[in-house]
């Protein structure tokens, strides 16, 4: 699906969402009150500006009060990679996008990912990754790294990383990986409306962070949870 | 990556008290050993999972010196190695049992 | 310039961060004899998927968790072990931290300080690095959104780079050394895909300058400098501990002031010295070569800026 095409199945009686630079900001009317919208589209890369702008845009709603949901909509490249991206302190913009979004989310604005076409590494970690329930669409294609930049860096032969990526999700791109490795709670459906599959998936969100659960139960992280829980009972115990 | 396990018995057990120690990082050419003290007094088992396939002997040489010099009956050690030359490996394992005697 | 005498000692304060292991490091810095570990080296809790890459395991999976004490009060402590896998992310790396981030919401430390050392996500179990770190990160809020100081320190060889670097960012508080290197894409990762144009990776001052502990300390993505010292940055913890600010509105429209602040002050800055020169440095060439002396007295004479929103 494209963004209009989301945005249109979400809010079929229009909506005040647009797009800048590939940077998504707006909100419409659902589920009876208001939704808030923001993101990246077109593959744009996320950068400092990006994440800046974005990062106000969430600690507005916050500020307003309420308990407004944000959904983040991204199909991006990864984190921008560039001298002066680094120079001015990337990491402190990105982490500072995925904070806004926790506290968000802390501050009783449930916040939703909707992944509906690329996104890898750095962007993915500050925008997707940093909501409570993360969704996609068929068709969308989350990564960590590309598959030939893994073979450059692990120096291992690309024939074999796509023979093994086959079989072994915990490294291969691509969503049915995330899915299993429980980065992404929910596909959706795209022939049916988005509006209540979103509403609820903001009405099922738990307490805590079940990502780890999911990876077990879906076989992509089947330690993950264990070791967590692990390491919590030997610091109660001893 | 190749799986060697070595055996031996002693004829003293190594003194200390100490129950475990760890010495060494997995890295290129560097290697960990844990070392537990587990065993009956006068048995010493070594593990090894190494990166570099087809050196059995000099592991084999590497550990019979050891066992030799230090005679560390009761230690079970357990080594993860990232392609150590034979000379860190004797050190590392200087080094463990020291640990393993000091307290 | 005259050559420091080079002292030998068996104090582990003295020894260097940068070249000690991430044990060596967790003993230095907490009181003597307090480190208890979880999961020890003992459980052999390793890596379930390496093996598939035919690459050795370590017994801790490159991540040390456990308790101690820092000047007496009770602290939990993560370590990473830059030389195995480059401190990589990978499953049971990223779940011992993410443990150990739970734990502290039930356990209620006086800290829980990270031992940073990483090139970001472990390729080979990629999907799995990834998501411990956006576990890591949510649980990071969650702890100091309970008044828990998350300390950061970073001084290793792998540096912080990739999603530690986002991690680092979410810290209440970050020592750094001139080694600490910060930053999401590091120079190889920008060289191979940007060209070397963009940043050649073999000029190391470029990278240090760049992305190095001075600079961050100065465009205050970092707020202590120290010495390559365990004692420098155990005094460094101590010190932030009590300056942890808040996880709250406030904090985080103070830090998007800072940020947009800093955009428009430095946006258009094409290297450090440049920024640095606007800061008020009077001879910005003259910061690489500083000593930790006097880069403390640097910082000092500048005008300080509001760094402490994070």
């Amino acid at each position: 699906m494209t963004l209009a095409e989301i945005l249109t199945s979400l809010f079929p009686d229009g909506h005040e969402v647009g797009v800048a630079d590939g940077l998504v900001a707006g909100h419409g009317p659902f589920d009876g009150k208001s939704l808030a919208v923001i993101g990246i589209d077109g593959n744009t890369p996320l950068g400092i500006e990006g994440a800046c702008t974005l990062a106000g845009h969430v600690l507005a709603v916050v500020r307003a009060g309420g308990d407004t949901p944000i959904l983040v909509v991204v199909d991006s490249d990864s984190q921008r990679m560039s001298r002066r991206d680094e120079l001015l302190g990337l990491n402190e913009y990105l982490a500072h996008l995925a904070k806004a979004l926790l506290l968000a989310d802390a501050s009783g604005h449930p916040t939703v990912g909707l992944v509906y076409g690329h996104t890898a590494a750095g962007a993915f970690i500050a925008t997707a990754l940093a909501t409570r329930v993360l969704a996609a669409l068929p068709g969308a294609h989350p990564s960590v790294m590309d598959l030939p930049s893994v073979a450059r860096v692990t120096k291992l032969p690309l024939d074999k990383l796509e023979a093994m990526a086959k079989t072994t999700s915990v490294f291969a791109p691509g969503l049915d990986n995330m899915v299993k490795a429980g980065a992404v709670h929910a596909v959706l459906d795209p022939e049916t409306p988005l509006g209540p599959q979103i509403a609820a998936l903001i009405a099922g969100i738990a307490p805590d962070d079940v990502r780890d659960t999911l990876g077990r139960d879906r076989a992509g992280r089947p330690q993950a949870h264990a070791i967590a829980a692990r390491v919590m009972r030997e610091a109660h115990g001893g | 990556m190749e799986k060697l396990n070595f055996r031996h018995s002693t004829t003293q057990a190594l003194p200390g008290t100490r129950r475990q120690a760890i010495v060494g990082v997995v890295a290129s050419g560097n290697l960990e050993v844990l070392l537990e003290r587990s065993l009956p007094p006068d048995e010493f088992t070594v593990e090894i999972d190494t990166a570099i396939d087809g050196f059995g002997d000099v592991w084999e040489a590497v550990v019979a010196d050891f066992v030799d010099r230090r005679q560390p009956g009761g230690l079970r050690i357990t080594i993860n190695d990232g392609g150590a030359r034979p000379d860190t490996v004797a050190l590392r394992l200087a080094q463990g049992a020291r640990l393993m005697e000091a307290m | 310039m005259a050559l420091k005498p080079v002292t030998f000692s068996a104090d582990p304060g003295d020894q260097s961060w940068y070249e000690a292991s991430a044990r060596a490091r967790l003993a230095g810095l907490l009181d003597a004899e307090s480190f208890q570990e979880f999961i020890g080296p003992e459980q052999r809790m390793m890596s379930p998927h390496l093996p598939l890459f035919d690459l050795p395991r370590a017994f801790d999976d490159g991540m040390i968790v456990g308790r101690g004490r820092l000047d007496g009060q009770a602290v939990l402590a993560a370590a990473q072990e830059g030389r195995f896998m480059g401190g990589a992310f990978g499953e049971i790396h990223g779940a011992k931290l993410v443990g150990l981030l739970r734990a502290a919401l039930a356990e209620a430390p006086a800290a829980l300080l990270i031992l940073f050392d990483t090139g970001g996500v472990r390729l080979q179990e990629a999907n799995a690095g990834e998501t411990a770190i956006a576990e890591v990160m949510r649980a990071i809020a969650q702890v100091r959104a309970a008044g828990i100081p998350v300390i950061g320190l970073i001084g290793g060889r792998a540096g912080c780079y990739g999603g530690g670097g986002l991690i680092a960012g979410t810290c209440s508080r970050l020592v750094v050394s001139e080694s600490g290197r910060i930053s999401v894409s590091g120079p190889e990762v920008i060289e191979t895909n940007k060209g070397a144009e963009e940043f050649d990776s073999r000029d190391r001052a470029l990278v240090w300058r760049t992305m190095g502990g001075k600079h961050r300390r100065l465009l205050g993505g970092a707020d202590a400098f120290v010495g390559d010292t365990i004692g420098a940055f155990r005094d460094a913890a101590l010190t932030q501990i009590a300056k942890a600010p808040a996880f709250d509105l406030a904090t985080l429209e103070a830090e998007q002031a800072r940020l947009e602040a800093r955009l428009a002050r430095f946006g258009d800055c094409h290297d450090a010295t440049e920024v640095w020169g606007r800061l008020g440095v009077n001879d910005p060439d003259a910061v690489p070569g500083m000593t930790t002396e006097a880069f403390d007295a640097l910082l000092a004479r500048l005008p300080e800026a509001p760094h402490d929103a994070r």
